[in-house]
């Protein structure tokens, strides 16, 4: 994009929708309108995520002067957005960013991190302003920045209403001035304007009623993030193909069809060493390689889009945000394998994502096709969408190939893998959204690059993953790192710890299938074998921070009631297991435990880990286990009947 | 025709490529316990009782779904998979409504021979107790959810063998239930026959003969076995012997 342009992009995401976004850009609409500007003048545009899904609903302002991002901004306030995007400009000033007026006083912040190598490439989603360089190192944190003591975690609760929240997690707005707040510091005094977008804001700024609501594009949240899957999601607008194709979509499965044959594209995933990002984390061109190696006949494809962790958000974002990318992805894996044939299984709680995707999927068929409308070659490849009813276990690959097929959603045993015989009885390759989402840029800029990012300690992670922070943090929202980054970075840096400066209790990964990483362990890396050994999982991304109030025995009732919830019912052991681990863990939290109901969960939990047919009731103790190595304090004390003087109990809540 | 040979507690067994451990372990002598099995029917792995370990895998086996290789070294009763067998009884008499005293099938049980066999007398898990239903809306047969285990033999028996599919599952999780066509009456399904397959596949009492009382079950429970064997065969009564 050019600097010239000036523009507004407005998050059209599901959070910031719930936000208000729609109302907000109608508004801005209305008062570009009644400003007298022409379209062209300034541009308003509907975009994909812009990460901070706390903030929403946000906007971003690209212009001379570089990028501007608000947050949480009412309606009331669009026409000075509308004169903050433009008034600059006929200034002819420059807006630079400044650097903070003061040094850091306290120190760095805990976990401070600032990266001078962690620089974009190709599309930038946010334009630099003139005279910085391209990706300016982390600016360092000004805890003594104005406007910013009520600001920054007002609208820090889960984006997922499902995810465990913080019961007790103080109220945001009464907390000190925080050291990581996100507001722009370089923004002028507003007094002390709420940043809550239901307050009215404007009586309450007599200088500049904005300034509550800016947020700087520099801070770690999103200086330390590297977007290669979500490197589009924030700056096209979703509902359009010829802005997609404007940022290079779908020249990667041209160059396939006219210059690479299938097993070279097999070559370079493999040599990326992209692993699953569903959760397995499964070798992808180990799979693309034996769907293709199977005997001559038909091959199916099948994005994975069923994605229902409680307090994950990533296949989300990148199917609102950047459906065409998910779409060229699968169509790049169908040529690699030899379908010619593939289905995108979307969960229907995903309204938003099913609109963007069957827009996206009427776009290309009206040009004529995958084949002929995109890449001028006869190949006919035909992708049909389908979406699920609702049931978790559908994620699992062989339920979600029942599904598919029309059948109930339950799983089989494997072998026969998919891979081997799936829909139809064809060899069918199923890839998570996000996986086949990475392979254009992997395509793109060759496999050994894509193998070059994360760090060299971890040489089983490579790439970048998408997480969804969720929880007591502050900075609520979606983030793009590289692999083997400390959890720690991620958390505390980006996500600036937990709500009102609390402690930390723990962060939960990987949803219902993963385990607790307890504060003590925060700087283990985001790596697949290093967070398996301690009992969690890398899992799809979903990273649910817990503050001091979280009691484990709770946290742990709350996923196992959800396996409960969504066992298939096929098999014993997940069907009755864990209703039985449930109604133990009900007797232990209301203080009716008896002695030996601690060996009796644990040796039914492994019962169910190891006797279960699928993952889903494989990995429904995992929580369970995994709370009670790090917190066995807590059950002790349960089990003890609340158990005050129990020497072995579990930290204060 | 190629054939393995592997080790099964300690015993070499030669089997035909492509049968399963189950089978292996039968051909044997080696008798693993199941439920959902029948012989006739499509396996389907569910009841995970015929679990078995196999040197190299990081999980046990379901016996009935995996099929035996060459040079395999399997285990079939170990003290952990004693373990894991008495659990799952106990975790399917915690889940129904059990009461073996008055139940038709009393003494023709499969899972009142299986507690036997794996030594539970009682369950360690608090029962469930569950709100369940009895259909006796059809002229020949009685269904009571009580007894029902979900093992799906009925089912697969009158859609695979009967080609009727009458029966199917309903609902997720602890509240899955058997349902006779779309979620009908028995009596009311007009695609049953009456066949009584579904009735002679019930490992338990849940399925039986209206005028049975308790004990009088008696189901024929190798019924799909004859009839498939008869199929694939082609031995019908006007072509030739009848096999026993």
């Amino acid at each position: 994009m050019s600097g010239a342009v000036r523009r507004l992009r407005c998050c059209d995401g599901s959070a910031c929708r719930n936000g208000g976004g729609i109302a907000l850009r109608q508004a801005l609409l209305a008062a570009r309108a009644a400003a007298g500007l022409a379209e062209q003048e300034l541009v308003i545009r509907a975009v994909g995520c812009l990460r901070l899904c706390g903030r929403g609903p946000l906007v971003a302002a690209d212009g001379p002067g570089g990028s501007r991002l608000w947050g949480g901004v009412p309606p009331e306030l669009a026409s000075a957005l509308v004169a903050a995007a433009r008034g600059r400009r006929r200034r002819g000033q420059a807006l630079a960013i400044p650097a903070p007026a003061h040094p850091p006083q306290a120190g760095p912040a805990p976990g401070e991190l600032r990266l001078a190598g962690a620089r974009l490439w190709g599309p930038c989603l946010w334009e630099p302003a003139p005279g910085r360089s391209p990706q300016p190192p982390v600016a360092p944190f000004d805890p003594s920045a104005p406007a910013a003591s009520a600001a920054p975690a007002a609208s820090a609760a889960p984006a997922d209403p499902s995810a465990p929240a913080d019961p007790s997690a103080p109220v945001a707005s009464a907390a000190p001035a925080d050291p990581s707040a996100l507001v722009d510091p370089s923004a002028p005094a507003a007094s002390v304007a709420p940043a809550d977008p239901s307050a009215p804001a404007a009586s309450a700024a007599p200088l500049d009623p904005l300034a509550p609501h800016q947020l700087d594009p520099h801070h770690p949240f999103f200086a330390l993030q590297r977007p290669v899957v979500l490197e589009c999601c924030g700056l096209i607008d979703p509902d359009s193909l010829d802005d997609a194709l404007d940022h290079g979509a779908y020249r990667q499965l041209q160059r396939c069809l006219h210059q690479l044959t299938p097993a070279a594209v097999r070559d370079e995933i493999r040599a990326s060493g992209l692993r699953g990002r569903g959760g397995a984390g499964y070798p992808t061109g180990l799979k693309w390689d034996t769907v293709a190696l199977q005997p001559p006949g038909p091959r199916q494809v099948v994005a994975n889009g069923d994605e229902g962790d409680p307090g994950a958000f990533m296949d989300r974002t990148v199917m609102e945000g950047d459906p065409h990318r998910l779409l060229e992805g699968l169509a790049i894996a169908a040529y690699a394998v030899g379908a010619e044939h593939g289905f995108v299984y979307v969960r229907a709680e995903y309204p938003l994502a099913i609109e963007r995707l069957r827009g996206a999927l009427a776009a290309i068929a009206a040009r004529g096709g995958f084949g002929p409308g995109l890449c001028g070659s006869p190949w006919p490849l035909r992708i049909a969408l389908r979406v699920g009813a609702g049931a978790y276990v559908c994620g699992e690959e062989t339920a979600l190939l029942h599904s598919i097929e029309g059948g109930r959603g339950t799983p089989r045993p494997r072998p026969p893998y998919p891979a081997q015989r799936g829909l139809g009885g064809a060899p069918t390759l199923i890839n998570n959204v996000e996986t086949l989402a990475a392979v254009p840029a992997i395509l793109r800029q060759g496999g050994a690059w894509y193998g070059a990012i994360g760090d060299p300690a971890c040489p089983g992670s490579r790439g970048t993953k998408v997480f969804s922070l969720s929880g007591a943090v502050v900075h609520t929202g979606v983030v793009e790192v590289p692999l083997g980054l400390p959890l720690r970075t991620v958390v505390e840096t980006m996500g600036g710890g937990v709500v009102g400066g609390a402690p930390l209790k723990a962060v939960q990964t990987g949803g219902p299938s993963g385990g607790c990483i307890p504060a003590a362990r925060l700087d283990t890396r985001l790596d697949y074998e290093a967070m398996a050994g301690l009992g969690a999982i890398l899992g799809s991304g979903g990273m649910v921070v817990l503050g001091p109030a979280t009691a484990m025995p709770e946290l742990a009732r709350y996923f196992m009631g959800f396996c409960v919830q969504e066992s298939c019912g096929l098999c014993l052991p997940c069907r009755a297991g864990t209703v039985q681990l449930a109604a133990l863990l009900d007797r232990l939290i209301e203080g009716r435990g008896a002695a030996g109901d601690l060996e009796r969960l644990e040796e039914l939990a492994g019962m169910v880990r190891a006797t279960s047919l699928c993952g889903l009731g494989q990995s429904a103790p995992n929580p369970l286990l995994s709370t009670l190595r790090h917190f066995r304090g807590e059950y002790l004390q349960a089990c003890a009947g609340g158990g005050a003087g129990d020497p072995a109990g579990g930290p204060p809540a | 025709m190629s054939v393995h040979t592997l080790s099964i507690d300690g015993r070499p067994v030669a089997v035909e490529a492509g049968a399963s451990l189950l089978a292996a372990c039968r051909g044997a002598g080696i008798a693993l316990p199941t439920l959902c099995h029948l012989d006739g029917l499509t396996p389907v792995g569910a009841c995970r009782l015929c679990l078995v370990e196999v040197e190299g895998q990081a999980r046990p086996l379901a016996a009935c779904v995996s099929a035996a290789a060459e040079g395999q070294v399997v285990r079939t009763d170990t003290a952990q998979l004693r373990q894991f067998r008495r659990m799952a009884v106990e975790l399917f008499f915690a889940e129904g409504n059990h009461l073996c005293a008055v139940c038709v099938a009393n003494g023709a049980c499969e899972l009142q021979d299986l507690a036997v066999a794996v030594g539970m007398d009682h369950s360690r898990f608090p029962a469930r107790w569950p709100r369940r239903a009895v259909d006796a809306s059809h002229p020949l047969f009685t269904l009571d959810h009580n007894r029902c285990i979900l093992c799906s033999r009925c089912l697969r028996a009158c859609d695979e063998l009967e080609g009727a599919h009458v029966w199917d599952i309903a609902e997720r999780g602890e509240h899955c239930r058997l349902v006779a066509g779309l979620d009908q009456p028995w009596g009311e399904v007009a695609a049953c026959t009456s066949c009584g397959q579904c009735v002679d596949a019930c490992p338990t009492g849940a399925l039986f003969r209206r005028q049975e009382s308790a004990g009088d079950h008696q189901p024929r429970r190798d019924r799909a076995a004859v009839l498939q064997q008869a199929r694939q065969q082609k031995l019908w009564r006007n072509q030739g012997e009848v096999p026993p």
